[in-house]
């Protein structure tokens, strides 16, 4: 005879305002097996576990049924209050009252019935409750970091400054992403090179980071503490410990008019090539779309140049493998290109440019060194409009979120021109300035009041072209509101920013959430932010949503924190709710046959085969047997087994069969 | 060959030329258009500004006395009319307790399953693929095709692939041996009703659109909706007085060109009808 207790939880007045809980701690006392029951407005608090401990002593329970909230919430909770009261932790069950019956019903009788069934079906499970005690997994502490932007630059080193080793793979030839081809960056006007170039050498030069550039993620399996990565290395054909990063190659390259990625197609580049000068690694790859030798059989003329011989046509994708304690996915975000906006034509005018390009035509490393030049004649606008919200807040054409950015380095934009084109005249068409940040409000009001940059609240409907010059026709919806056409030279659009093609994929594969709009998931949106729903994976940075700089860093150290505490630990406790195969005494040894069916069926590949043998060492019977190393507890072998040789510990057939019975033989 | 079709008011009225050049061409194509019988006022701009049941109400009826009349497609030429029936339709069939309001008042149960067309949607479907053979002249002119609002909008109902640069009408011309200009105000507003209130408001905003495209070389504009044509070619004066210029170009719907590039007459295409003078060069190779 069982000896349950069964404890009815209140939550304040979550499941009470709905169910009547006195009167189903008073049934749940009358079921068989019950010796015990009660109810409490908050079962979780202190006075709340100790009932549960005090009771668990006076009345020798062997069971306990806390009937509360979602087990996701509090079942570690009480669990480590049944522990600490002596009672092995998995003969206590959760039965969820507020997420499965008060928050979803309306106060009845039939709510408070509903209440009573739910508890009854766990009290019936936890009649045939095993003790269980948990399986303590080894860590491996070394990180895998996807993506070589500042996020993923600064969540490397602060993973590899803790001690443990960092593998980065970036998908680009050189680290650096967004952030390198920005020129200055808001609100200190500081140079964004100078800020990140150190931090990419210090990358390349770490002890404990190893860099795979040209290198993307191929496949990810295992789980926290135990992944395995594999990496494609993709060939740069070139022999990375010959080259020694002359350059020789790229300046004799012929084929020179590819447009290059790093300056946002406003410049060329060859198709041997390092994307920019302060690249890392500064050393080249040949681009194999464009490549005259892989195109046309014909050229060769960077192999015969090469210094050392370091050329490699033959060379071909490389797939290494990796095990890793630990994921951060600090892959970034893109922007929406002009093609993309109807209203400012389709990607027509040449002087329509991204705010992007505007980054790239600012720079000092830009195609016009830092000058200020339009990109269809390189004559230097005069008249110049900004559009900030371009396909941000824009349910009907664009994406309806904000992209936070955009209202700071537009504001960055009409500065920078203002100071690079004195006689020059600017204006933005803006919906609000969200300038919250520390000293970000400072900076849009200087740009405003001291840059004389003229600010319009109000959309624009259209640009088009008239007499070589853009028409930017649009409102201003403050004071006396009218339509204004302005005509200008050139018109910069802050673009939404928006998720990395492929990250849906590449979510996919690494088995973690993503939105509607495929940037990924944190765990919690306050109190996890870092944390994606699969443990021992971490995000950082602009792949989850756009963010400025140094919120991509402070999300960044947090990821490498997480990883930091994970790696503290030599083993990591699992629940033990892992698959196992019985066994029984000779001659049967075991009802299972060998067929291994669950192994087919195992996601995870946690079956193996093991041989039963006899006292002078003859096989006797091949069976299954589960690694609970590997076993996610997904149950699918249990469902597969054909002669019930296998079962699920905490979610045994057994148990699952007397919830079920408990709902129908009332 | 039969299909629906539904006139509305400026079709017997102010643009009788459009009704007589769409069956005009229609004739030659072998399509017969089937008047529905008894129809009704589709509500137009008043409506909708009005009484909302009453603005769904008056389409709906349409739509019930084509399905009594056994029509499976529905030719609605003027813009105006052929969006007041697809947003009826799209609503009622999304709106159950509205639908069963409607079918009260109407005494009728409606299955509003009609396939609506417009215009281009008809030209596309039905004349297009013919007109290779059709083509008798053809119009080796500079064109100018201005859709207007309706024709496109509301983008989530139409789903035009580039409704801020509609190509419907600019391929139709092309076939029509005509070059479409490629021009910025194709969708931009005529003034529309303020024809009638405000006539000062349409020489402005229709002036600019026929400036830009008189500036890009354009030997006619070539328009799908009664209340486009009226504003560029009725309001011409106020155009002008705007522009202070004098501007000749041509307006012509694009059933009439058509029915030019199939060598039928031009009192045959309606062009008579027009206050701005259609220039016979545009006609001719």
């Amino acid at each position: 005879m069982s000896k349950i207790g069964v404890f009815i939880c209140h939550c304040g007045e979550n499941i009470s305002a709905t169910v009547n809980c006195g009167k189903v701690a008073e049934v749940a006392g009358k079921l068989e097996g019950v010796a015990y029951s009660t109810d409490y407005k908050y079962m979780c608090s202190d006075p709340g576990q100790t009932i549960i401990k005090q009771m668990i002593k006076e009345k020798g329970l062997d069971g306990v049924v806390v009937a509360a909230c979602s087990p996701r919430m509090h079942e570690p909770t009480f669990r480590k209050a049944c522990s600490e009261a002596g009672l092995n932790p998995y003969l206590c069950e959760m039965a969820n009252l507020r997420e499965h019956c008060s928050w979803v019903h309306d106060k009845s009788d039939a709510t408070t019935q509903k209440a009573i069934d739910i508890v009854r079906t766990l009290v019936e499970k936890v009649k045939h409750n095993k003790p269980l005690s948990t399986i303590k997994v080894p860590v491996t502490k070394k990180a895998l970091v996807i993506g070589g932007g500042i996020a993923g630059i600064q969540a490397s080193l602060d993973i590899a400054n803790a001690g443990h080793q960092v593998v980065l793979v970036e998908k680009e030839p050189s680290i650096g992403g967004h952030m390198s081809q920005l020129s200055e960056t808001f609100p200190t006007l500081d140079c964004s090179q100078c800020i990140l170039t150190p931090r990419m050498v210090e990358v390349a030069q770490h002890p404990n980071i190893t860099l795979m550039t040209y290198a993307e993620l191929e496949k990810l399996d295992g789980f926290i503490g135990n992944f395995k990565a594999t990496i494609r290395k993709k060939a740069k054909s070139i022999d990375e410990k010959l080259c020694t990063g002359c350059g020789l190659c790229t300046t004799k390259c012929p084929t020179k008019k590819i447009p290059s990625e790093f300056n946002e197609g406003l410049g060329f580049r060859t198709a041997i090539y390092v994307p920019f000068p302060q690249a890392v690694p500064n050393k080249p790859v040949i681009d194999k779309l464009n490549c005259q030798y892989y195109l046309k059989g014909k050229c060769k003329v960077c192999e015969k140049v090469c210094p050392t011989g370091a050329i490699r046509f033959d060379q071909e994708d490389e797939l290494v493998e990796l095990e890793v304690g630990a994921v951060v996915v600090a892959t970034g975000f893109n922007i929406m290109t002009t093609s993309e906006f109807p209203e400012y034509g389709y990607g027509k005018y040449p002087d329509v440019i991204t705010g992007l390009q505007f980054e790239r035509l600012a720079s000092a490393s830009g195609p016009t060194l830092g000058e200020i030049r339009r990109p269809s004649d390189g004559k230097i606008p005069e008249k110049i409009v900004f559009i900030a919200c371009a396909g941000s807040r824009d349910p009907a054409k664009g994406k309806p979120y904000c992209s936070k950015i955009c209202c700071m380095y537009t504001a960055k934009h009409a500065m920078l021109y203002q100071h690079k084109v004195h006689h020059g005249e600017s204006y933005v068409f803006y919906m609000d300035i969200r300038a919250a940040g520390k000293n970000y409000d400072e900076f849009t009001r200087r740009a405003i009041v001291e840059d004389k940059v003229n600010y319009l609240r109000g959309r624009v409907s259209k640009v088009y072209e008239e007499n070589g010059k853009l028409i930017v026709k649009g409102v201003d919806t403050l004071l006396n509101a009218k339509p204004v056409e302005i005509e200008v030279d050139m018109v910069v659009l802050a673009s939404a920013g928006v998720a990395n093609p492929g990250s849906e994929e590449l979510a996919q594969k690494m088995h973690i959430s993503y939105d509607a709009y495929n940037f990924f998931s944190e765990a919690h949106p306050k109190l996890k932010p870092v944390e994606t729903n699969t443990a021992g994976i971490y995000l950082a940075g602009a792949c989850q949503a756009p963010k400025d700089i140094p919120e991509t860093v402070a999300a960044a150290s947090g990821a490498a924190a997480k990883v930091a505490i994970l790696f503290s630990q030599n083993e990591l406790s699992r629940e033990p709710v892992v698959a196992v195969v019985n066994r029984s005494a000779p001659p049967l040894y075991s009802t299972c046959v060998g067929c291994f069916m669950c192994a087919t069926a195992c996601p995870y590949s946690a079956i193996g085969e093991e041989e039963i043998k006899d006292r002078k060492g003859n096989v006797i019977k091949k069976v299954a047997k589960v690694n609970p190393g590997l076993c996610q507890g997904c149950g699918t072998c249990v469902a597969f087994c054909r002669s019930k040789s296998i079962d699920l510990d905490g979610y045994t057939n057994e148990q699952m069969y007397s919830e079920v019975m408990a709902l129908l033989n009332e | 060959m039969k299909l629906g079709f539904y006139p509305g008011c400026s079709l017997t009225g102010s643009s009788r030329e459009y009704n007589e050049s769409i069956l005009a061409i229609s004739k030659v194509a072998g399509i017969e258009l089937a008047e529905i019988p008894d129809w009704n006022c589709c509500g137009a701009t008043a409506a909708h500004n009005l009484n909302h049941e009453l603005s769904v109400s008056l389409p709906a009826r349409n739509l019930a006395l084509a399905e009594l009349a056994e029509m499976e497609e529905l030719v609605v030429p003027c813009a105006a009319c052929f969006n007041r029936l697809v947003m009826t339709q799209r609503e009622l069939n999304e709106n159950e307790s509205l639908l069963a309001i409607v079918s009260e008042k109407l005494q009728f149960k409606l299955k509003n399953n009609i396939k609506i067309l417009n215009v281009i949607q008809f030209l596309e479907k039905y004349v297009l693929p013919q007109l290779d053979e059709l083509v008798k002249k053809p119009l080796n002119q500079d064109v100018a095709c201005y859709y207007g609002c309706l024709l496109v909008r509301p983008q989530k109902v139409m789903k035009a692939d580039r409704f801020e640069d509609p190509m419907s009408m600019d391929l139709i011309m092309q076939k029509l041996g005509a070059k479409a200009i490629d021009w910025p105000f194709k969708t931009e507003c005529c003034g529309a009703g303020f024809s009638v209130s405000k006539t000062e408001i349409v020489g402005e905003l229709s002036g600019k659109i026929v400036r830009n495209a008189v500036d890009r070389g354009a030997k006619a504009i070539v328009v799908a909706c009664p209340m486009c044509h009226s504003n560029l070619d009725m309001r011409r004066p106020a155009i002008e007085s705007y522009l202070k210029r004098k501007v000749d170009v041509p307006v012509i719907y694009i059933t009439q060109a058509i029915a030019l590039a199939m060598g039928l007459t031009p009192k045959q295409a309606g062009l008579q009808r027009h206050f701005v003078p259609v220039n016979l060069s545009v006609t001719q190779n």
